[in-house]
């Protein structure tokens, strides 16, 4: 191996699915068969033109890729400091980039001859990107849903049932993204024969971190040219910024930059109330420490029995008690930092961005604005950061009323 | 050799099926479950698999959830859990008691110290159910050399190619998991077990033992029949559940018992 690979960052993961000690393949025997199929089907995609060649039609034609890279000027202005992008996922097909991994994995079902898909969802924008996906190729769609998140989320409920998903209301455990998440593998265990489980975010067992991060990474990619277009040739950014719940648009956004240790990287993690020992926040990096869960081990809010621990986030879309393992990984290497934001400072960038920027952005990225808003003023005029302004905010617009105590009936 | 083993040979030497019986630590309370486990050996249960509670219990029906939630909500811990068997351990010494459950809460506690007080307690064997054969460092190993058993899952869905690779590490027993699914789900059919336990038992000389979707004693007696001995939790489980005294439970154990003992 040549000295440049081994000191890469983006070599990952190993042939056991680790990336350092995080990821691996923690799941019952019944499901090991079917994630072993999964990465051998995967391997032979990732270098099979005719793959990419669909992917990349599907991007451009029905999601709309490329999503454009926007300079926020009166943002930039208004925080007097650095010079400050949005990568708007948010204009993807569906409204958010779940898509891009979706469509990924729909493909791939389809060449391995499966007629059923299963997918867990918060907020439910990835249940409505696999239900929009599976409606496009005509595949019976089920979604599991906590019941508490179907409740807060009804407008996305009723878009799935019009897509012609099933959705099933998790009341398991808790009724969270995580007992869905739970569900939606006894479900898998169950139907191993015809059904394939569209994971959401860079987490679960391998090869799911590695292929949900590849389908994401399109994000990255493409501000790597943008920017270059719009900044000069050889033009990198000096920070690059995205909030995490699992992780998938960050990892989209930070993977083609790992290698570049010019490039700042930050997460943003959900703090909820605050990350204190009350643990009403979803920061499993900042607030948590290793464990297993949902195959694979990474960082987990969890108690000292190691029972887990239900997060706490203004965003559904944030509130999962785990983190995807490469994230982990990347935090206790050091090449990325991560910090939280609380539920208060998300609702303030959520408002900014609405006045100043003409952009109502999901709760989700307004974590990662929040951030930005902390630590632009104190940076050069010249320093380029770029946030992933990940989902539209269609979706919060109740809940944000509620926070600021405006009734609306809806 | 372990309890476990030991009680194996024995079984064979008599020509008898094993019946083992799951309940959960803590289910509903402390007291109350521990007294259930000490009245199981008497109700003619060969080997007690023990619940460890856990959360997120992926592999699990709604029973076996519910229990778990019940024991934790009770305040059951590792730590009971392992006083638990401690507890039964100064009434009996010769019933195998396997820990049964997920890995989050032991590596939490740091396999190592697991392990020995595992050992301490008088724990002789651990099924832990997401940990195939891919993740045999983290804790199969580690037990083994501790002395205890690890007990394998092997399911509908491990093919002769992989059958090899689920048997290398195993000691103890053989749990095959009867159908693709959850605990307490579909019914296991003797027609469907019998050549998959067939297939197994020409590559291990280990016992096999089948669970997953049996709940009555004649169930228990058509599954037995064509392995080595049979589980049942989630049946057992709902009596507690739904309020029965320790003695109903054991009673209805033992009547489960009988049914695979007859086979």
């Amino acid at each position: 191996m040549a000295d440049d690979l081994i000191n890469s960052f983006m070599s990952g993961p190993d042939e056991q699915g680790r990336f350092g000690i995080f990821g691996g393949r923690f799941v019952s025997e019944t499901l090991m068969p079917l994630i072993l199929d999964l990465e051998a089907e995967y391997e032979r995609a990732k270098t099979d033109e005719s793959f990419w060649a669909e992917m990349d039609d599907l991007w451009k034609h029905y999601v709309g890729r490329p999503s454009p890279l926007y300079h926020a000027s009166r943002l930039t202005q208004h925080l007097g400091g650095a010079k400050i992008y949005m990568k708007r996922d948010e204009l993807n097909h569906t409204g958010a980039h779940k898509i891009n991994n979706v469509l990924g994995q729909i493909i791939l079902a389809r060449r391995m001859g499966k007629t059923r898909i299963i997918a867990e969802t918060g907020a439910g924008q990835h249940g409505v990107a696999t239900a929009t996906v599976c409606a496009k190729f005509g595949l019976k769609c089920v979604v599991y849903m906590g019941a508490h998140d179907v409740e807060r989320q009804a407008p996305n409920v009723f878009r799935m049932k019009l897509l012609g998903a099933e959705v099933i209301p998790v009341t398991s455990g808790r009724g969270t993204l995580k007992d869905a998440m739970n569900d939606a593998l006894r479900d898998w265990v169950t139907n191993v024969r015809d059904t394939f489980y569209c994971i959401g975010t860079v987490a679960g067992p391998h090869p799911y971190p590695a292929m949900v991060r590849d389908f994401q990474s399109i994000i990255g990619k493409e501000v790597r040219w943008q920017l270059a277009e719009q900044e000069g040739e050889g033009r990198l950014p000096d920070t690059v910024i995205a909030a995490i719940g699992g992780g998938s648009n960050a990892m989209g956004l930070f993977y083609p930059f790992l290698d570049d240790p010019e490039v700042k990287i930050i997460g943003v993690e959900a703090g909820g109330k605050g990350v204190d020992e009350k643990m009403e926040h979803c920061a499993s990096l900042t607030g948590g420490r290793p464990g297993v869960l949902h195959g694979n081990r990474t960082y987990l809010l969890q108690d000292d029995d190691g029972q887990i621990l239900e997060g706490f986030s203004i965003s559904a879309g944030l509130d999962y008690p785990g983190i995807g393992p490469e994230h982990a990984w990347l935090h206790d290497t050091g090449r990325a930092e991560y910090v939280s934001i609380t539920d208060a400072e998300a609702l303030e960038a959520f408002q900014l961005s609405c006045s100043l920027e003409g952009i109502i952005p999901a709760l989700e990225p307004s974590h990662a604005l929040a951030h930005v808003m902390k630590i632009a003023p104190t940076l050069p005029a010249d320093h380029i950061i770029v946030m992933n302004m990940c989902g539209r905010g269609d979706k919060d617009i109740f809940t944000v009323a509620r926070h600021l105590g405006v009734e609306m009936n809806g | 050799m372990t309890r476990i083993d030991r009680k194996f040979a024995s079984l064979k030497a008599e020509g008898k099926k094993a019946f083992v019986a799951y309940i959960m630590a803590g289910d509903p309370d402390l007291e109350t479950s521990l007294e259930v486990m000490k009245a199981l050996p008497g109700q003619g249960v060969d080997v007690i698999e023990l619940g460890m509670p856990f959360t997120d219990p992926m592999a699990d029906g709604p029973t076996i959830q519910l229990a778990g939630q019940r024991a934790l909500d009770g305040g059951q811990t590792l730590t009971k859990t392992l006083d638990m068997v401690a507890a039964f351990r100064k009434g009996d010494d010769t019933t195998p008691v396997v820990m049964m459950g997920y890995y989050n809460p032991i590596y939490s506690r740091g396999v190592d110290r697991f392990l020995a007080e595992a050992r301490e307690a008088g724990i002789d064997g651990l099924i832990i159910v997401d940990l195939p054969p891919e993740e045999d460092d983290e804790l199969c190993i580690p037990a083994q050399k501790a002395g205890l058993n690890f007990i394998r899952l092997a399911t509908p869905t491990t093919d002769d190619r992989r059958l090899p690779k689920v048997l290398q590490n195993t000691s103890g027993f053989v749990y095959y998991v009867s159908i693709t699914g959850i605990t307490g789900a579909a019914a296991a059919q003797a027609t469907d077990v019998a050549p998959e336990v067939a297939r197994i038992k020409a590559a291990t000389d280990l016992p096999v033992i089948v669970g997953f979707g049996i709940t009555t004693p004649e169930a228990a007696k058509q599954i037995a029949g064509v392995a080595d001995g049979c589980v049942v939790g989630s049946a057992i489980v709902k009596e507690i559940a739904s309020g029965k005294s320790p003695a109903e439970v054991a009673a209805f154990a033992g009547s489960l018992a009988a049914g695979a003992h007859s086979a």
